[in-house]
């Protein structure tokens, strides 16, 4: 009898012992991320949306609670329009042309050689997106500014003849942002698409094979079909960065020339830290982008479904 | 419907040879499995008739022309995978129209035929499920219709049934050969397993090292088994193999010596099937070590001057304990002798007891 009642309580001890072990590895495991996301995304949130109905200013003194910041993006901005015109086309299509179709391409063409000369092609496509944004930025400048020592007015020059010199920055310069952004945002699919095509079995092939189907069709069936999960996937978080990403914008042509590049977060950000030191209405423009970016953020969650994306962990960990 | 015939074919990965030289014809509607032990090629040789692995070398024949350079595609050849290989973001109504896709053919034929296969392999009521939501029998057959759907001239089966549970393994065993002698399919079987092959295929290809060690019927490879690696890997429980030293009508066999026929002279291997030898009161002694129920019938293992031997005994008439000490004899009739050099089955060879005085 004594010794019943003895094993329930080690029993229930050790029951006990798991269940303070599990908090602490969820403490562990989860307290970083929960952290992070506190005080880099929520705290700020907060703080931008009780900004954005103040007038806070350059002098940094709030005199009125007012939504006058709303109502004049709303209805007051002329520029506004003409952002986000340009926004859409600047993400559409960094988005179509470069952080999927041509990842998927370089996914696809460097999969199918043989394995080191893919590995090196990726290597070389990472190599921007490894690099110091103030380097890439700097690296396009000297390559397509209007001087004739640019990288390419030179090849002009010397291969096709050509005496004048031409500025990209100036008759191009969305393009010139979307080759910038697009060659950066291309190595994200890439990695992706490569690892999933990595995981597509070989046997899968074969049947299609035997099963009448050609190499596009192969391609199609097989290939895109078990892509399409990381396609959604990287299609959303693509949109999400594009659409705050400022920093090789802002180095390569400053937003310019006159608005040509001004895109959103460029926008956001002359409105709020530019002359005019608006930092209200910044906060409120922000808003408007902090709610689609939530948005697409749930629906990521949602979509990528978490578990087609990650491995299992190979151990059950209580 | 088709021939096949392999002529000199070779195979190599890298500068590594799998598949030396293969020569075999196989007959319209003929079942035939290949079989033999893990690694062995069978994957390989299987994959070549499919077009997925090119020979290296040799002519590889369908109803007489050589097919060697037709892709995969073209070749009208069903192939159940040993995974199954189902596409898993298609239904399975999706699978196995799968391949009439590529046949031009027209949506209500595809339709109808889908249906047939399917009632064919009575996965009929499953057609809107995926993959995933199917058992391992249920996938199984699914692959099986995918493969028929196209009426195809070969079909190729590698271990198809590897993962299924004993019990369904012997339904699906029985389905498959039935259905195989209704479509008159010519079929290749590729297995591991010596009873799905001698159940299922009308001849059995034994495979060993990439080389092919037998071609003959279940009954051929078990009686008259071409070399010893036949012998002892036909058959269950395995065959007893003994070295020993045969001159003058006369083999040396641990510290056992018995009459040898046939002119086998030299070094030899002895053959002995565990259920061709018996307990007796006299003949070769033997010490019980260890026994094994298998069912109907009882296996075993004795300490004898040969050797550890097997000995099978019906479970009915079971008269041995471990430990108890008895003599054992053998069927002449069924005795194999094998050059042990070559390994090769020395025909007419027989060993038998010595008769006492002599
Ligand atoms: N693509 C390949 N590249 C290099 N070697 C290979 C390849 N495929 C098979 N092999 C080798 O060829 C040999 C035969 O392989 P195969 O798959 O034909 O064996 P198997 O008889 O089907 O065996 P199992 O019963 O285990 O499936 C093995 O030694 C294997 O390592
Ligand atoms: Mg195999």
């Amino acid at each position: 009898m004594g010794a019943v009642k003895e094993e329930a309580v080690v029993r229930s001890n050790v029951r006990k012992a798991m269940k303070a072990r599990e908090r602490a590895n969820m403490a562990i495991f989860f307290g970083p991320a929960f952290l992070i996301v506190s005080f880099f995304f929520v705290v700020p949130v907060i703080v931008d949306i009780a900004i954005s109905f103040t007038d806070l200013g350059r002098e940094l003194r709030i005199t009125e609670i007012t939504t006058k910041n709303y109502d004049r993006a709303f209805t007051g901005d002329r520029q506004l329009p003409g952002v986000i015109a340009r926004t859409v086309f600047y993400v559409g299509a960094t988005l179509l042309i470069f952080n999927t179709t041509f990842g998927l391409v370089l996914a696809l063409a460097t999969t199918a050689i043989p394995k080191t000369s893919g590995t090196f092609f990726r290597a070389v496509w990472l190599l921007p997106r490894m690099s110091p944004s103030v380097v890439y930025a700097i690296l396009w400048i000297w390559s397509i500014h209007g001087g004739d020592t640019s990288l390419v007015n030179q090849i002009l020059k010397n291969l096709f003849g050509s005496e004048k010199p031409i500025d990209l920055i100036q008759l191009e310069p969305m393009w010139v942002i979307i080759f910038a952004n697009g060659f950066i945002g291309a190595s994200f699919a890439m990695i992706i698409l490569t690892s999933a095509i990595r995981s597509i079995p070989e046997h899968l092939y074969h049947a299609a094979r035997c099963d009448g189907a050609g190499s596009l069709a192969v391609t199609w069936h097989i290939t895109l079909a078990h892509l399409r999960w990381p396609l959604t996937y990287i299609f959303i978080w693509q949109t999400l960065s594009l659409l705050t990403s400022f920093e090789y914008i802002l180095l390569i042509t400053g937003g310019g020339p006159f608005r040509a590049t001004t895109v959103y977060a460029i926008f956001i950000f002359q409105r709020a830290f530019g002359s005019a030191g608006q930092y209200a209405y910044g906060a409120a423009l922000a808003f408007f982008l902090i709610v689609p970016g939530v948005i697409l953020a749930l629906l990521l969650w949602r979509v990528s479904k978490m578990g087609t994306l990650l491995q299992k962990p190979r151990i059950e960990v209580q | 419907m088709a021939t096949i015939e392999f002529r000199g074919i070779n195979k190599k990965f890298g500068d590594e040879t799998i598949i030396p030289e293969m020569n075999l014809k196989i007959d319209d509607g003929e079942f035939v499995a290949l079989l033999g032990p893990s690694g062995c090629g069978k994957s390989t040789t299987l994959f070549m008739l499919a077009g997925i692995y090119l020979p290296t070398d040799g002519e590889l024949l369908f109803d007489g022309a050589r097919v060697n350079e037709v892709e995969a595609r073209d070749r009208n050849v069903g192939i159940v995978f040993q995974s199954y290989a189902l596409y898993p973001h298609m239904t399975v109504a999706k699978n196995i129209a799968f391949p009439l896709r590529f046949k031009k053919t027209p949506e209500a034929e595809i339709n109808r035929r889908v249906k047939e296969a399917a009632e064919l392999v009575r996965v009929g009521e499953l057609l809107e499920r995926r993959p995933e939501q199917l058992s391992g029998g249920q996938q199984q057959r699914v692959a099986l219709a995918r493969a028929l759907v196209k009426d195809p001239a070969l079909l190729l089966l590698d271990e198809p049934l590897s993962n299924l549970d004993a019990t369904l393994r012997l339904a699906m065993r029985t389905e498959i050969k039935a259905l195989q002698e209704r479509l008159k399919v010519t079929t290749v079987l590729v297995t591991h397993d010596q009873i799905e092959a001698t159940t299922m295929a009308d001849r059995i290809v034994c495979m060993h090292a990439g080389k092919i060690e037998q071609i003959g019927t279940p009954d051929d490879l078990y009686k008259r088994p071409a070399t010893r690696f036949v012998a002892e890997f036909v058959g269950s429980p395995p065959i007893n193999t003994f070295q020993g030293a045969a001159a003058d009508g006369v083999v040396e066999l641990g510290g056992a010596r018995l009459a040898i026929s046939g002119g086998a002279n030299g070094p030899v291997y002895v053959g002995l099937r565990p259920e061709h030898l018996f307990f007796a009161d006299g003949g070769i002694p033997a010490k019980i070590v260890q026994h094994e129920p298998m069912g109907r019938e009882i296996l075993y293992v004795c300490d004898t001057p040969l050797g550890m031997v097997r000995i099978l005994e019906a479970a009915a008439t079971a008269s041995q304990s471990i430990g108890s000490e008895t003599h054992f004899g053998f069927d002449s009739a069924h005795s194999l002798v094998f050059e042990s050099a070559s390994e090769n089955l020395i025909g007419n060879a027989r060993v038998s007891a010595i008769e006492s005085g002599s």
